[in-house]
């Protein structure tokens, strides 16, 4: 098999017994990057020189006996938006074209610890606004199973690497459904932890109450030990909770008979997919097969969730992003004589129109007149979307869904009807609204031969229910189709 | 009635400090008119009594000692500044 098709496990493995280099790796990689990333255009920012030059230090370490932990030499690319010191930092805006963050956030010096390559900065919609990863100012991000059609996003990036093999393993961040729809159209695995476990120093802030970094992986077991590096507090991020962070890797392997499943009938939305439909029923047949029980709930303020969803992201990013002012960093408009002007003209070039159409539903919810009808509302109906998952899981252990209502659909299709963009998520918002941990792996592949995820979505803090369930579905499915791609 | 018009959008991009051109109202005015129809659909669900969400776990205000660390030196956080001038960020005269 290829190297850079393997899994962080399998080339941790080949690293103990000396089977393999970790500068062999990095460069299989890079020959992958070199004969697809024309036509996928996954990063935005290639690191190689620094790759190699880390993964032969990474090798002198090994070879004089150094420890060899699980992202040790292994390489992994890291979505834009996520702050690398000394290493410009886009969020495939124009107006972060030449951002070079100072610092690290608190994910990559974890990942440091480790001595993992930093392959690249990956390619997302800018500021994580989209589902198509369309919205990048570095162009779109094409699916590796069919490149006339979109990855998803918004980490769309960091999907198609890993699918393509141009990376073994990537980070997104999750605000709506970033990590998981597009893993889901992907054919990979996602996860986006509970909110609070992951700390968000370091990644630039779209939605705070929403916002959360997670792994894609090939499968869940490195998806795992993922969650182990990067999940914990953090004093630098004050919403970061203070929960005892267990070893992942030990809820893998365990069976899932007795297992109660709930499948949420709101999100078997109307306009689903026939074939995803199929693919989710056929994941829920597996888990009675393996003991579990299977039952459809009803969960009626789901209804409101897309609703409830664009209002608070856009309230939240046009606050988070008024900090884009020219001033401090980023684009500035060098002609304006006033500092009004300044401003206006800076972030009028240096912000796409998502961003911009985003940042005005937010000002507007949020403005005099309208706070209490639309921002303050939707906090009280996400109350009740909360209740109903808190009802939910008082019953079951998880609970199933599709991650994506349809399969990959066409680079074009939906970029002018941003409300039928949005309803690409309808299956993942909930989810970020109620702060739940949730998975998407692959369930399949549609007869166009493209992915289908299936979504499990566990109680707070229930990371172990959610990777339990996963895994052994994983299993059951068998999933091992790869993108044909040319070169 | 409409429930965005130009003269809204153009109120509400002076808010946000954007600025538009005329051809990009009139899109943008159709665009939140149908996402603000879209999610006005919430007025229609009975909260009360619910309170507002503040945070989807039990955390109230998190606070920390008042000690002094090792902070970024002026120099660094100047790095991605536009413009400077000495130890400064420069901007233009404020208006």
């Amino acid at each position: 098999m290829d190297i850079n098709y393997l899994t962080a496990h399998k080339l941790k493995e080949r690293l103990i017994k000396k089977e393999i280099s970790c500068t062999e790796i990095t460069e299989s990689i890079y020959s992958r990057i070199e004969s697809v990333e024309e036509k996928l255009n996954s990063y935005i920012r290639l690191e190689k020189k620094n790759a190699l030059k880390k993964a032969a230090e990474v090798d002198r370490i090994i070879s004089s006996g150094g420890d060899i932990a699980d992202f040790t030499g292994i390489p992994l690319a890291i979505k834009d938006n996520i702050c690398t010191r000394g290493v410009t930092t886009t969020c495939a805006s124009k107006i972060l074209e030449n951002y070079t963050p100072i610092y690290n956030a608190t994910v990559i010096e974890k990942l440091e610890k480790q001595n993992f390559i930093l392959t690249g900065k990956a390619n997302m919609d800018e500021f994580a606004m989209g589902s198509s990863n369309e919205n990048s100012h570095f162009g779109p991000v094409r699916n590796p199973w069919d490149t006339s059609r979109v990855p998803g996003g918004s980490s769309g990036g960091p999907a198609a690497c890993v699918a393509a093999g141009e990376a073994i393993c990537s980070l997104g961040s999750d605000t709506g459904g970033s990590i998981r729809q597009p893993a889901s159209l992907c054919g990979i695995v996602g996860f986006k932890p509970t909110y609070g476990m992951v700390s968000r120093y370091g990644l630039v802030a779209f939605a705070s109450s929403l916002d959360q970094i997670g792994p894609l992986t090939r499968d869940v077991e490195d998806c795992a030990a993922l969650l182990n590096i990067i999940c914990g507090h953090d004093e630098n991020d004050s919403t970061s909770i203070k929960a005892e962070v267990p070893d992942y890797k030990k809820y893998l392997g365990k069976d899932i008979k007795n297992i109660k499943v709930g499948v949420p009938r709101e999100l078997m939305v109307e306009g689903i997919d026939r074939e995803v439909k199929e693919a989710v029923d056929r994941a829920l047949k597996l888990v009675e097969e393996m003991g579990g029980s299977v039952e459809e709930v009803s969960l009626p303020s789901l209804e409101h969730a897309l609703s409830v969803y664009y209002i608070i992201a856009p309230s939240e990013a046009s606050s988070n992003l008024s900090r884009f002012d020219g001033v401090r960093y980023g684009y500035r408009n060098l002609e304006q004589k006033t500092l009004r002007k300044m401003y206006r003209r800076s972030r009028a070039e240096g912000f796409g129109n998502e961003v911009k159409r985003r940042i005005m539903i937010g000002t507007y919810c949020l403005s005099a007149g309208y706070y209490d009808a639309y921002y303050e509302k939707a906090q009280r109906v996400r109350t009740l979307i909360i209740n109903d998952f808190k009802k939910a899981f008082g019953k079951y252990d998880v609970l199933i869904s599709p991650t994506s209502p349809t399969t990959a659909f066409k680079i074009g299709e939906r970029i002018e009807d941003p409300l039928t963009m949005y309803l690409s998520d309808i299956c993942t918002i909930p989810v970020n609204l109620a702060g739940l941990p949730a998975i998407s792996i692959p369930a399949g592949l549609s007869s166009e031969g493209l992915p289908i995820g299936v979504q499990i979505i566990g109680n707070i803090l229930r990371e172990d229910n959610v990777l339990k369930a996963a895994y052994s579905l994983e299993k059951a499915v068998g999933f091992t189709s790869r993108p044909e791609l040319q070169n | 009635m409409e429930r965005i018009s130009k003269d809204d959008v153009k109120y509400v991009a002076k808010l946000a400090e954007l600025e538009f051109d005329d051809k990009d109202i009139e899109k943008f005015t159709s665009q939140l008119g149908r996402i603000l129809d879209h999610v006005a659909n919430i007025s229609s669900v009975n909260t009360e009594g619910v309170p507002p969400t503040s945070h989807i776990l039990d955390i109230k205000n998190v606070f920390r000692e008042d000690e002094i660390k090792e902070s970024i030196p002026q120099e660094t956080a100047l790095e991605n500044a536009p413009d400077k001038k000495s130890d400064g960020f420069k901007v233009p005269k404020i208006d």
